[in-house]
């Protein structure tokens, strides 16, 4: 065995990343499908660094109007009042209940914005080709990947609120027009996620190597 | 021996022979390259029909319910998702309803089915087909999300009149536990050795030598 650290692409071989079939391609131009389970190869995701970027870009346009638009509006017999998501917050707080206001805050806030700076921070990386901290920088994108989702509970809240409230005799809850642009938010910042390949990370490295000629 | 590329670096290694319920990561990055269960065929599919029991319950009674001066009301699920059609805001119904409860259930049952296939191996080549919409629908079937979500509308609404915990929301509790439960007991390359080829003319050839199309 050789000690030179060898990614699967240099050796001509492309994993399948449904079912982690290891396959070399006939032609190195057109990888084909899996002989085994069917899903299209490639060497890396196709074209992850521009799909990602752009999913990211429309995520933070977004993540304005989702923070400035209501999401819920209470309508009782005197009075009308439309809450923010930040509202909302500051309402859980001051009704005693502060764990579940920093759960939806961390859930609602934090993460979405921590999610759309690391993908960019990951993103510029690959561009200017570090070599450094790569296991940092893969942790730090799998990290996004797996908190992503919890941003959604801020849309399953408002559904549940709304939903119950309706019955209420004098009173109800309307959803507002920022439940759109937040849950656009978490979802496009999903599709980022999804769409960005952490082998990218790691491109640079093997670069590097070849470059020196180990 | 087999050989795999890390799906998180593309580092090329080989796994070695794994002991019952032993695990293997990638020495360069940390991804986790394969997970021997213990009981592949057996335990997973015991815990994927509890989860569909789970399921039907979480949906088809009441989530949660409401009582304010003499009346009470209750919503389910998708109930939930129905108001907030009604309300003026599809998209999000839609999506709340494909996230709670589209997306698990069409997760448990393609596990339900993949897992009753493979057990006469080899399985068909569409087997093959269902495990990969399974693993796209995976990161959408928010259950544990869910739950923390009603608790926090239990809590805001706890405030205006009584609220009452209904029996699907014990069910999605229990959901969030087994599904992590049938993931750390689901060994996906042992079912791809059980399912059939796509392509027919390298049945028993080295795992590494693929054809192209």
């Amino acid at each position: 065995m050789s000690t030179r650290i060898l990614a699967a692409a240099h050796a001509g071989l492309v994993s399948c990343r449904t079912c982690g079939l290891l396959v070399r391609p006939v032609t190195p131009t057109h990888v084909g499908h899996c002989p085994r389970c069917d899903e299209r190869l490639s060497w890396r995701h196709e074209h992850a660094i521009q799909r990602t970027w752009a999913l990211l870009i429309a995520a933070a346009i977004l993540y304005l109007p989702a923070n400035i638009l209501p999401v819920l509006t209470t309508n009782t017999l005197v009075s009308s009042q439309s809450d923010t998501i930040i509202s909302g917050v500051i309402y859980l707080y001051a009704s005693g209940s502060w764990p579940l206001a920093l759960i939806v805050l961390i859930a609602s806030v934090m993460i979405p914005l921590g999610k759309i700076m690391a993908l960019a921070f990951v993103l510029i990386s690959v561009r200017l080709r570090s070599a450094t901290s790569n296991r940092q920088r893969t942790r730090l994108f799998r990290t996004v990947e797996f908190i992503g989702r919890w941003s959604m509970l801020d849309v399953f809240v408002d559904t549940f609120v709304v939903a119950l409230v309706q019955v209420a005799p004098l009173m109800s809850v309307d959803p507002g027009p920022g439940v759109v642009y937040f849950m656009a938010v978490v979802v496009l910042t999903m599709f980022a996620a999804q769409s960005f390949d952490s082998r990218l990370i790691w491109d640079a490295a093997h670069a590097r190597q070849d470059r020196n000629g180990h | 021996m087999e050989s795999t590329a890390c799906r998180g670096c593309d580092l090329l290694q080989r796994i070695p022979p794994l002991p019952p319920g032993g695990k293997a990561r990638c020495g360069r990055c940390g991804q986790l390259l394969a997970a021997r269960a213990a009981d592949p065929l057996d335990r997973p599919l015991a815990l994927t029909l509890a989860a569909a029991v789970a399921l039907v319950v979480a949906n088809a009674w009441p989530m949660m319910g409401l009582s304010v001066a003499g009346r009470e009301a209750s919503t389910t699920l998708i109930g939930g998702a129905y108001r907030m059609w009604m309300q003026g805001s599809e998209i999000t119904a839609v999506i709340v309803a494909f996230c709670a409860v589209f997306a698990p259930a069409a997760y448990v049952a393609l596990l339900l089915c993949v897992l009753a296939m493979i057990r006469r191996p080899p399985a068909p080549r569409w087997v093959g087909t269902l495990m990969r919409w399974a693993d796209h629908l995976r990161p959408w079937s928010m259950n544990e999300v869910l739950l923390l979500g009603m608790l926090v509308a239990l809590t805001k609404i706890a405030q205006l009149a009584t609220v009452i915990p209904g029996i699907a929301m014990y069910a999605i509790g229990a959901l969030v536990v087994l599904l992590p439960a049938i993931m750390s007991t689901f060994d996906s390359r042992e079912v791809w050795k059980r399912i059939a080829w796509a392509t027919r003319s390298v049945p028993d050839g080295p795992a590494i030598e693929g054809n192209d199309r």
